[in-house]
């Protein structure tokens, strides 16, 4: 996708000191053959765990609500290809694609949203409500912006304890409209906390267009009012993101405190598998799946570099069809949490 | 193999639908996210996209077929190499997946629920004779309690408005900023609802804060954070991650402030399963369930009061003095009738007992102190003894404190009842501001020498 005219931060404007560094959002990583490989590889497992996930939805082994990150992978990709071990991770719903980007197991996540016992939470979450320590991943939250501030207290840890370590909390456009995403803004700004703060701009808030939603809809301004610094990135170009957190997490690293990465992206499925999706057009669909999709574009690059065969690429989907199949037959075997669980895991 | 494409479930309620339109025909090439069909439900007409890739091998649902059962075979997919001749017939009564829905055990009825685990609360530690008791406020025990945990585990920090450098809205920070300076002792923002999720995130990556509230009517911006965040994570995680931290503050009514600072919120967070709640009369329960509060690797709300800050009480000086979270303390042993009360709550039972001993009842109190996990045992045993039970809080009257003790003793010691449980709250409106109507909105010290006398048959 064409980012809008790539902005340059607002604080940057106002701010007397000349020398503080710009942050346009407009640089494009150097992918060499192996990380443009990885890249292919960890974008085609979400996009094919997704759909299978949509598939077992369909069967009827999913309930409940379950919001697909198709069309969204370049942004968890490419932030996480610039993570250092330690960093934490925490995002809201449409949390499957963040979780398999960390490093969790395909089987332990499709496990909870079967609800089944080896799932992440032994069943006990579901696709909404997944965690994993191990991975520093730290939910999976159902509620619209909490998850912002408390990225904003994993990031105040990483203060007090003055480790390196940056938190890295994902929203989407139409939590940046709650308002404790400022009270959290003004705080990180305050106490300089290391967090990225990435909004996933998707363009709706469920059936809401930003247009429809926001005074105003450059969100990497969103922080300009605290002095945070922001940018738009091409969210469909995982490279354009590798770049972007680099230069974010550098930011954070530094003691200069949050940054906002406006992540322009997309989602091809409806907000939930239950939403029909009639607030957009199916050509706008369309145009973005034919002309930006992540996926493809990285796949026609390995391509026209001569870095990889059809075939070679063709090993790599069989790999990760292989890796979700299992996945699926796993969270469809495994038995339903005893019921002894009913009452664990309420206290400590 | 060929594979089966299936009637897919749209919404977590939808059992069959229409298949209005196919989008591809039979010998059509399709690969993950081709959208191939239209359903309709009740609700919407929304897409099918192919999972899998391959050639449309047959449609084998009609288009515009109503009716169509969910998990049916609607169409098979021919992977490389096979032809629409290897499909055979598919087997029209048994779909390929049983939905996830048959699957779940019989209800409720059928399949044994395990009992709720009962938990192992030890009682108070025993006082050495000869221990000094010293005289204390309940603001100062509070302090002291702090410090202590905070001298004790570098983990331990305190947020909240006004804690630090002005030393505590209620003074009951004081000293903590010169002792642990700003990095543990930290001023927030008027944020409410954003330094409670940060202090939860904080207690998520396993620091253990300590938040403040200037008082908890102003909690209520950030209660999604605490019940939410803090009381479900440890469940949704499946017991990977919760949230150590303890969320204090005045609550319930302090004098002259109106409906808007005057509320107690005793019951609203004791309904909530993975919380623990605490609620303090004297300095020494305060101090003693704050320092197990903060030790709990679970989330605690502490509702402290503000009237109750300023009184003594004699607390006794020992090295580490901390009290069981979930043990009810007998504050008086009596024969008659048994009177059930926690925080300020207490003030109007002692006064009335005070009066009641002239008259020549004898009144056991108990003092819950704590609210969740409620020591009902403790509460059972004195009913069975007496026969005779009131309640008395300073919260609203509906789905109160109180109404919970009088069902479970109604459902637990109903043969041991001489009289129906009567249950003293305050009275069911917004707290006025006139000094008069303020005084009839709370309970009062005759209202429960009246309510005792009435189950006394006196």
């Amino acid at each position: 996708m064409a980012p809008r005219k790539s902005a340059s931060v607002s604080s940057r404007k106002t701010a007397a000191k000349p020398a503080k560094k710009e942050f346009t959002g407009s640089n494009i990583a150097e992918f060499d053959r192996d990380q443009d490989m990885k890249a292919y590889r960890e974008m085609l497992l979400i996009r094919r765990f997704e759909e299978k996930a949509g598939q077992l939805y369909g069967m009827g082994f999913i309930g409940g609500f379950c919001h697909l990150y198709i069309g969204q992978e370049a942004v968890v990709v490419g932030m996480q290809m610039a993570q250092k071990e330690g960093d934490q991770v925490i995002t809201a719903y449409r949390d499957h694609g963040h979780m398999l980007a960390t490093g969790m197991e395909a089987r332990g996540v499709m496990a909870e949203l079967t609800g089944r016992r080896n799932g992440y939470s032994h069943g006990k979450g579901g696709s909404m409500h997944m965690f994993s320590k191990e991975k520093h991943f730290y939910g999976g939250h159902g509620i619209v912006g909490a998850q912002v501030s408390l990225g904003t207290g994993l990031a105040f840890a990483n203060a007090y304890r003055g480790n390196d370590s940056v938190s890295v909390a994902y929203f989407g456009d139409g939590a940046a409209n709650q308002g404790q995403v400022y009270e959290s803004f003004n705080m990180a700004a305050l106490w300089k906390l290391p967090i990225v703060y990435i909004i996933e701009n998707n363009r709706y808030a469920m059936g809401t267009s930003t247009a429809r939603a926001t005074a105003q809809s450059n969100y990497s301004l969103r922080g300009s009012g605290f002095g945070i610094p922001g940018m738009q990135v091409d969210g469909m170009d995982v490279r354009a993101v590798k770049a972007a957190a680099d230069e974010a997490l550098e930011h954070c690293r530094s003691g200069k405190g949050p940054i906002i990465l406006e992540m322009l992206t997309y989602r091809y499925r409806g907000h939930s598998m239950s939403d029909p999706a009639k607030y957009r057009s199916k050509d706008e669909v369309q145009k973005m799946r034919s002309e930006h999709d992540p996926i493809e574009q990285v796949k026609a690059r390995l391509i026209e570099k001569g870095w990889a065969t059809e075939d070679d690429l063709k090993a790599v989907d069989k790999d990760v069809r292989d890796i979700v199949a299992d996945s699926a037959d796993f969270a469809q075997s495994d038995p339903e949490p005893d019921v002894s669980e009913l009452y664990t895991d309420i206290l400590l | 193999m060929p594979i089966e494409i299936l009637m897919p479930a749209l919404s977590p309620t939808m059992e069959e639908g229409t298949l209005s339109k196919w989008l591809k025909n039979e010998g059509d090439k399709v690969t993950s996210g081709d959208v191939i069909a239209e359903i309709e439900t009740d609700k919407a007409t929304m897409e099918v996209e192919a999972v899998d890739e391959g050639v449309i091998g047959k449609l084998l649902i009609a288009a515009g077929t109503e009716g169509v059962k969910v998990n049916a075979v609607i169409a098979i997919l021919l992977q490389d190499g096979e032809s629409a001749s290897d499909v055979a017939a598919p087997k029209a009564a048994a779909p390929a997946a049983e939905p996830a829905k048959s699957e779940t055990p019989a209800p409720a009825a059928a399949a044994p629920v395990a009992a709720q685990p009962k938990a192992d609360i030890p009682s108070d530690p025993d006082i050495p004779a000869g221990t000094e008791m010293v005289s204390t406020t309940v603001r100062e025990a509070l302090r002291d309690a702090m410090a202590e945990e905070m001298r004790r585990d570098p983990d331990v920090f305190v947020m909240g408005e006004e804690v630090a450098e002005y030393q505590g809205a209620y003074k009951i920070t004081q000293g903590l900023l010169q002792e642990f300076g700003p990095r543990r002792v930290v001023d927030t923002p008027i944020t409410e609802h954003g330094f409670a999720g940060v202090g939860v995130g904080a207690a998520m990556a396993g620091l253990k804060p300590i938040v403040e509230f200037m008082t908890f009517n102003f909690a209520m911006q950030a209660i999604d954070q605490i019940i939410n965040s803090a009381a479900k994570t440890l469940y949704m995680s499946g017991g990977q991650m919760g949230a150590p931290i303890v969320f204090r503050g005045p609550n319930g009514a302090a004098a002259r402030v109106g409906a808007q600072h005057s509320q107690d919120y005793a019951t609203w967070y004791s309904q909530i399963p993975g919380l623990k709640v605490v609620m303090p009369y004297t300095a020494a329960d305060a101090k003693g369930l704050l320092k197990a509060a903060i030790r709990d690797p679970n989330p605690v709300v502490f509702l402290e009061n503000e009237i109750l800050y300023g009184q003594s009480f004699d607390v006794p000086k020992m090295d580490d003095f901390v009290l069981p979270i979930g043990k009810a303390r007998i504050h008086r042993k009596g024969e008659d009738v048994t009177i059930v009360s926690f925080g300020i709550g207490m003030t109007y039972a002692i006064k009335a007992i005070a009066e009641l001993e002239k008259e020549g009842i004898d009144v056991e109190l108990i003092d819950l102190r704590t609210l969740r996990p409620m020591d009902l045992p403790t509460v059972i045993e004195s009913v069975k003894k007496t026969g005779r039970l009131v309640t008395v809080e300073e919260g609203y009257p509906q789905n109160s404190i109180g109404t919970e003790i009088a069902t479970r003793v109604m459902q637990q010691a109903f043969d041991y009842l001489d009289a129906p449980v009567l249950t003293i709250a305050g009275k069911d409106v917004p707290m006025p501001y006139a000094a008069n109507l303020e005084k009839l909105a709370l309970p009062n010290v005759g209202e429960v020498v009246q309510a005792v006398k009435t189950v006394c048959y006196k």
